[in-house]
């Protein structure tokens, strides 16, 4: 094992692992925090904590990492690229592993026109591949990313973090030929489990993770299918019109608008959904982004077969 | 102003403008004789400056009057003045100048009546600016 | 070239009131070329402070004058010099290089910036220019087959895209700006260079670029 990370024990078993997620409040409202952890609680793996996401400021990832922990939940804290340099990052990452926290998600991150501080610099001192190579050589090589040993001082013990590296992938977006090589590149660089953005159109994944079998990439790294229910037909049209790269079927629209109970009716598209890409060959696990929605997680992950998660 | 009337610069493209001021006088079409009439080869040979220029020098009102759309002897020049025109308006508001002292018109070259018209209607426009509002 | 935009009338005539005669001084070089602050620039401003003048009966009078260049000492010369030193205040319409450098070769005069100062960047089609490089001072450009991801990717990836390129757009404005690692994929597959995208660039070194400090360059053969 790589770290002490729950979700790194179920994957390397070879059991279908369950991650869901969680947007830190934009305040100090650690009820709000409580209250969502507390639905998932024992229903998934782990837990994604956002990072700033589309460059909203937040709670930090580490600080509701920390108050996931003494929850008992596992913790996956992102780091994006567009607030830390090479320092703040490495400086963190010391941090969370001394705080327990073994999985970390490197991401790009949205850039910084999409948020409420659209007037600050950004950072982008590196990019998600070179995070992830950077994180891994802490790791295994026990090396900062200038090539100094992670020790604080000559005599000093090595004391690297331990941690499951993650990463996002996007297999919608353009250009569609390259994706497979993005996943490639950031296998190279040593990433352990990737998650992907919501799938909708199984049609254009299936593709996808054809091309990612072809080259063997799906033996490389874990690869966890991204899955959003779609709560209401108001946000089905949201996905389809407003998010780039996302394909969004007439049927579920279809399904939602006629449907009595649409809540029932989304869950029952999503659990359709976790069971499709269940059978897909190479995919090691889901991602629950159930966002406003924490609630159903519970609901969706019985309904789906996949509760009681597995003891490791 | 020029005995109390708007002194104004009219820059006219030789082959069509100003042939309708020509055929304005021969056909004794009465337009105001506060205009001042600058002949160029085509709209197109006026520029921002050439107008603020003319304003800088005591000009109450600037005509710019070229051809038709599509009529331009020289094939664009006409829509080149219309942009520049356009430009020289913002830079005139950004200076406190009443950019409606200066105005773009498409008058061919038979169109004497046309020219008489419009020469009228200009005038008045300078005239109430000068006389009424504050925004001078 | 460096590109610049004339800065709103309003703040340059802020600059203009404050003094009775003023120089608006032209550029003849990059700003001369992306329209900003050439002699036809300098024409329309003076015209525009005098209308201005006029309507606020404000007592300003104004001189023009164009050099060649505002970042070379030499074409600061006798004529220039006096008519500079003549004036009140200066209003410069070179990019920001000449009117710091103009400050530095008159230390007793006042010189304000009518331009700002915007990027390094082509003249792509008339009227429209657009940024190509941001000066890093270690060209990559032959890597990624003569396309630069560092000035023309918005977040400035080495290994790029984002999830965030679309149509061949970048999601932070598509109608302006192209995702520069779609062209750089189509060019290097043009190139039949393909395969050296799957190469993971490493963590840039930014100190030769603005990063590291003020830059200067030191030609030791040339210096007296």
């Amino acid at each position: 094992m790589k770290s002490e990370s729950r979700l790194e024990k179920i994957l390397a078993s070879g059991q279908f692992a369950l991650t869901g997620e969680l947007g830190p409040p934009k305040s100090v409202d650690v009820d709000f925090i409580r209250q969502k952890a507390e639905y998932l609680k024992g229903k998934v793996d782990a837990v994604n904590i956002t990072d700033n996401q589309t460059a909203i400021v937040r709670m930090s990832s580490f600080a509701v990492a920390l108050i996931l922990k003494e929850m008992h939940l596992e913790p996956t804290m992102q780091i994006t690229c567009r607030d830390r340099n090479r320092l703040a990052i490495q400086s963190d990452v010391l941090g969370a592993a001394a705080h327990g926290i073994h999985n970390i998600l490197c991401l790009t991150g949205d850039h910084q026109c999409f948020g409420n501080h659209t007037t600050a610099k950004n950072v982008f001192d590196i990019d998600a591949v070179q995070l992830i190579e950077m994180l891994r050589q802490m790791r295994d090589e026990k090396k900062f990313a200038n090539g100094e040993e992670i020790k604080n001082s000559k005599k000093a013990p090595i004391k690297e973090p331990r941690i499951f590296i993650g990463a996002a992938v996007n297999p919608f977006a353009d250009p569609l030929k390259f994706r497979a090589t993005r996943l490639a590149k950031k296998i190279n660089a040593g990433v352990d489990f990737v998650q992907t953005q919501c799938i909708y159109d199984m049609e254009r994944f299936n593709e996808w993770m054809k091309q990612v079998r072809n080259r063997g990439l799906h033996e490389k790294v874990k690869i966890l299918a991204g899955v959003t229910p779609l709560k209401s037909v108001g946000m089905a049209q949201y996905m389809r019109d407003c998010v780039a790269g996302l394909m969004v079927p007439d049927t579920y629209l279809e399904r939602l608008s006629k449907a009595q109970d649409t809540a029932a009716e989304a869950i029952n598209i999503c659990v359709e959904q976790i069971h499709q890409l269940r059978e897909i060959e190479g995919i090691a696990g889901i991602h629950l982004m159930a966002i406003e929605w924490e609630k159903k997680v519970p609901e969706i992950a019985e309904k789906a077969n996949l509760l009681p998660r597995p003891r490791v | 102003m020029k005995n109390n009337q708007p002194d104004i610069i009219a820059f006219c493209c030789h082959y069509c403008a100003f042939t309708a001021a020509d055929l304005a006088g021969t056909m004794r079409l009465q337009y105001p004789a506060n205009i001042r009439i600058v002949r160029l080869p085509c709209t197109g040979r006026v520029d921002a400056n050439m107008i603020l220029q003319a304003f800088v020098e005591g000009a109450d009102g600037v005509m710019v009057a070229g051809c038709e759309e599509g009529s331009c002897h020289f094939i664009l020049g006409n829509l080149r003045a219309l942009k520049r025109v356009t430009y020289a308006k913002k830079l005139l508001t950004e200076a406190g100048v009443n950019s409606e002292r200066l105005e773009m018109y498409h008058i061919a070259a038979s169109q004497g009546p046309l020219f008489a018209q419009k020469s009228k209607e200009f005038t008045e426009r300078i005239a109430n600016i000068m006389s009424g509002s504050a925004n001078k | 070239m460096i590109t610049a935009e004339r800065k709103p009338f309003e703040a340059v005539y802020e600059f203009a009131r404050r003094h009775q005669k003023i120089l608006v001084l032209g550029c003849g070089t990059c700003v001369t070329v992306c329209m900003a602050g050439g002699e036809k620039e300098v024409d329309a401003l003076a015209s525009q402070i005098t209308l201005a003048a006029r309507q606020k009966d404000d007592n300003i009078t104004v001189e023009k004058h164009t050099i060649e260049r505002q970042c070379d000492q030499e074409f600061f010369d006798e004529q220039t010099s006096r008519k500079i030193k003549q004036a009140d205040a200066v209003i410069s319409l070179a990019c920001g290089v000449g009117v710091q450098f103009c400050i530095e070769c008159f230390t007793d005069s006042i010189v304000y910036p009518g331009v700002d100062t915007k990027f390094y960047g082509a003249n792509t089609e008339q009227g429209i220019w657009a940024e190509r490089c941001i000066g890093c001072g270690d060209c990559v450009l032959e890597k990624f087959g003569g396309l630069c991801p560092v000035a023309r990717c918005s977040k400035s990836l080495l290994n790029g895209p984002c999830g965030g390129s679309a149509e061949g757009k970048c999601e932070v404005d598509p109608e302006n700006i192209d995702c520069v690692w779609q062209l750089i994929y189509d060019r290097m597959e043009k190139l039949g260079r393909l395969d050296e995208l799957e190469l993971n660039v490493p963590a840039n070194n930014w100190t030769a670029g603005r990063d590291g400090g003020p830059r200067k360059i030191v030609r030791e053969d040339i210096t007296l």
